[in-house]
């Protein structure tokens, strides 16, 4: 392309573009096969993945599924005035609720399994025993690999108001007096969730920060162990500088995450009591969507949460950017 | 609880050497950290396996006798009662015909499927590779969300039929791009002399590509097998219907186990079931051992494929 365009400078332009021309489609008869082969995918993505932000157009009419996409009353921005309560609409405290617990719970979650990942890859890694440390990283993925459906049962089980293994503990070290019904509190729910996901995926997402440990230069940790550096000021010095880079790029990756953290956990270990706080996005748009066939406002919202997902992947990037750190595009 | 035990006595003999041989350069700093990660770390893993550990004792224990409580690694009173009540339910060979087949149905049409695209995408001279990827890369951030996306399945006739499990996820950007990253780092001359000798794109693909990209296409076949077997929300919301019990997943069956103990209908049919001595906690306890026995048993073989795919897709990032 640069090549292109440097030749093109010199000023033999047309001719360059009417042998590109020609050259393209010499090209393309020569890269039959590989086009060929490429049109499935190409309609593939445009049916499963485009096809369907066609709907998108959803938000913006009364649908009914009878009249279809094309006969539906358009509406406006109505749908999205709905769901935040403004005028002439009634206040809507439920989607404003749903937003902070979608946000809270994924905020939770990055911080708490960002940090805890990292300390575990570094306990880990300055771990002595070989053996041992194999062992321990085996255990530690496996939760990773069990189902939602699984972590959620064994929740119920660890927490249980008569036999949870949480309350007898409690109760034995004489912290509570009697079992606390842990899933039925609204103000331990955003908790219990860090929980589950922490006990699911430390393991897991400690992996990256181990491979990226072990690509530190040793000499740093000889020079600073002969200047005298314990093994603390050797962790807080070399290792977590070491990992900075490594950290960022995580960080913005997940940041356009935070909202898509919210659904299998939360839908499972929800119930009536704690639905104030245990409501996502996710499952607003499953309700009011699926089950209520109020098609037009569950587009709606899963819209406004693919809008706020992109604008956060993009300020972390901007940030990270103007920090002069490493970033993503 | 055998790894555990194990863990634990590959500690003592590492540490205590190195506290008599080094006290001259290790200074008690050291070994006091070396002590506080030691407990840690084992803490840590105790939290881990214990809930699972217990989860298996509760599996075969009575049911009466498990609402006493007090069951920690070992069962009170041994029975295999439960796992005979889950194993004979009704819709337990259909779940599992169901898993099986999509988890292999799905996983090799993916994972060849996606490997295809990768081959496309790794040809140098390709003439719309940018735009193709573009087209793949941009599904990873954007989708359509939850209804526009049921509304298109519905048109294709995809819901309420096995397909819906195996056609909508069949490429994966994400596959696509650890597949596509293993195949530029491969040599560029094995394909060119292929071409010399008037091999063909598909020949090559299937003659030098994949047999080479076996270590990876092992990983993306593993990550999407646990993804197949693992899935609930698509039975969920696509196969749901009073004529969809033929379609069915394990995942699914143990959803609806957990939603009817977490429903208070459970009591019910406890006192129902009474005299079989199963209840719905040891019975889900059960059913939760046979849906995940098959990864427990395959992971830790597996394992370094997992973590090799993890690393490839974070060289890429």
């Amino acid at each position: 392309m640069s090549k292109n365009v440097a030749l093109a400078a010199d000023g033999n332009a047309a001719a360059l573009k009417a042998e590109n021309k020609k050259s393209f489609w010499k090209q393309v008869k020569n890269q039959k096969t590989l086009i060929l082969l490429s049109i499935p995918f190409v309609v593939y993505v445009i049916i499963f993945c485009y096809v369907p932000l066609v709907g998108w157009i959803m938000a913006f009419q009364n649908y009914k599924p009878a009249k279809g996409l094309l006969n539906s009353e358009f509406v406006g921005l109505d749908k999205f005035k709905r769901l935040f309560g403004v005028a002439p609409f009634p206040k809507n405290d439920v989607f404003l609720g749903v937003i902070r617990n979608t946000l809270a719970m994924g905020l939770i979650n990055l911080v708490l399994g960002t940090v805890c990942a990292i300390a575990f890859a570094i306990l880990l890694s300055e771990f002595r025993s070989r053996g041992g440390k194999k062992v321990i990283q085996t255990i530690s993925y496996l939760p990773h690999f069990l189902s939602w459906v699984i972590v959620a049962g064994i929740v119920f089980d660890v927490l249980s108001m008569e036999n949870g293994m949480l309350n007898k503990l409690l109760v034995g070290l004489g912290i509570v007096d009697k079992g606390v019904n842990w899933l039925a509190e609204p103000k331990y729910f955003w908790w219990i969730v860090a929980f589950t996901n922490l006990w699911k995926e430390t393991g897991w997402n400690s992996i990256i920060y181990l491979a990226a440990i072990t690509s530190i230069n040793p000499d740093l940790y000889e020079a600073a162990s002969i200047d005298g550096a314990g093994r603390l000021s050797r962790i807080w010095h070399i290792t977590l500088p070491g990992l900075k880079p490594t950290i960022l790029i995580l960080l913005i990756m997940n940041v356009g995450n935070v909202l898509n953290a919210g659904f299998d956990i939360q839908y499972l270990l929800g119930n009536g009591l704690v639905q104030r706080y245990s409501q996502t996005i996710d499952i607003y748009v499953l309700k009011y969507g699926i089950s209520q066939g109020d098609y037009s406002i569950g587009t709606a919202a899963g819209i406004f949460k693919s809008l706020v997902s992109i604008i956060l992947i993009f300020l972390a990037n901007r940030t990270a950017k103007a920090m002069g750190e490493e970033h993503l595009f | 609880m055998a790894e555990l035990t194990k863990a634990i006595a590959e500690e003592k003999p590492s540490v205590k050497p190195k506290k008599k041989s080094s006290t001259s350069r290790r200074s008690t700093g050291d070994i006091v950290f070396d002590v506080i990660n030691t407990i840690i770390l084992i803490v840590f893993t105790v939290i881990i396996l214990y809930p699972l550990l217990n989860m298996v004792a509760i599996s075969f224990n009575d049911g009466t006798d498990a609402l006493r409580g007090g069951i920690y690694l070992w069962p009170r009173a041994f029975t295999t009662k439960n796992y005979s009540t889950v194993l004979s339910k009704q819709s337990m060979p259909v779940a599992v015909r169901v898993t099986v087949l999509r988890t292999i149905i799905g996983t090799l049409s993916s994972t060849f499927v996606t490997a295809l695209l990768a081959y496309i995408l790794s040809r140098k001279e390709f003439l719309f590779k940018k735009q193709l990827s573009l087209l793949y890369v941009i599904t990873m951030y954007v989708s359509g969300g939850l209804i526009p996306v049921f509304l298109v399945y519905k048109k294709l006739n995809l819901t309420h039929s096995f397909w819906v499990y195996i056609i909508p996820g069949m490429v994966s950007a994400w596959n696509m791009l650890v597949l596509r990253t293993y195949m530029n780092g491969l040599p560029d001359s094995l394909a060119e002399s292929a071409m010399m000798d008037g091999a063909g794109h598909l020949t090559i693909f299937f003659r030098i590509i994949l047999p080479l990209c076996m270590p990876v296409i092992a990983t993306v076949s593993l990550f999407t097998a646990v993804y197949h077997w693992n899935s609930w929300f698509d039975v969920m919301i696509y196969n749901n219907g009073a004529k969809d019990a033929n379609l069915t997943t394990l995942q699914f069956e143990l959803q609806k186990l957990l939603s009817s103990v977490t429903n208070n209908s459970a009591s019910a049919e406890t006192m129902k079931e009474a005299n079989n001595t199963v209840t719905p906690t040891t019975v889900r306890a059960a059913a939760t051992v046979v849906t995940s026995l098959p990864i427990i048993c395959l992971y830790p073989f597996l394992q370094r494929y997992f973590v090799a795919g993890l690393t490839i897709g974070g060289v890429k990032e």
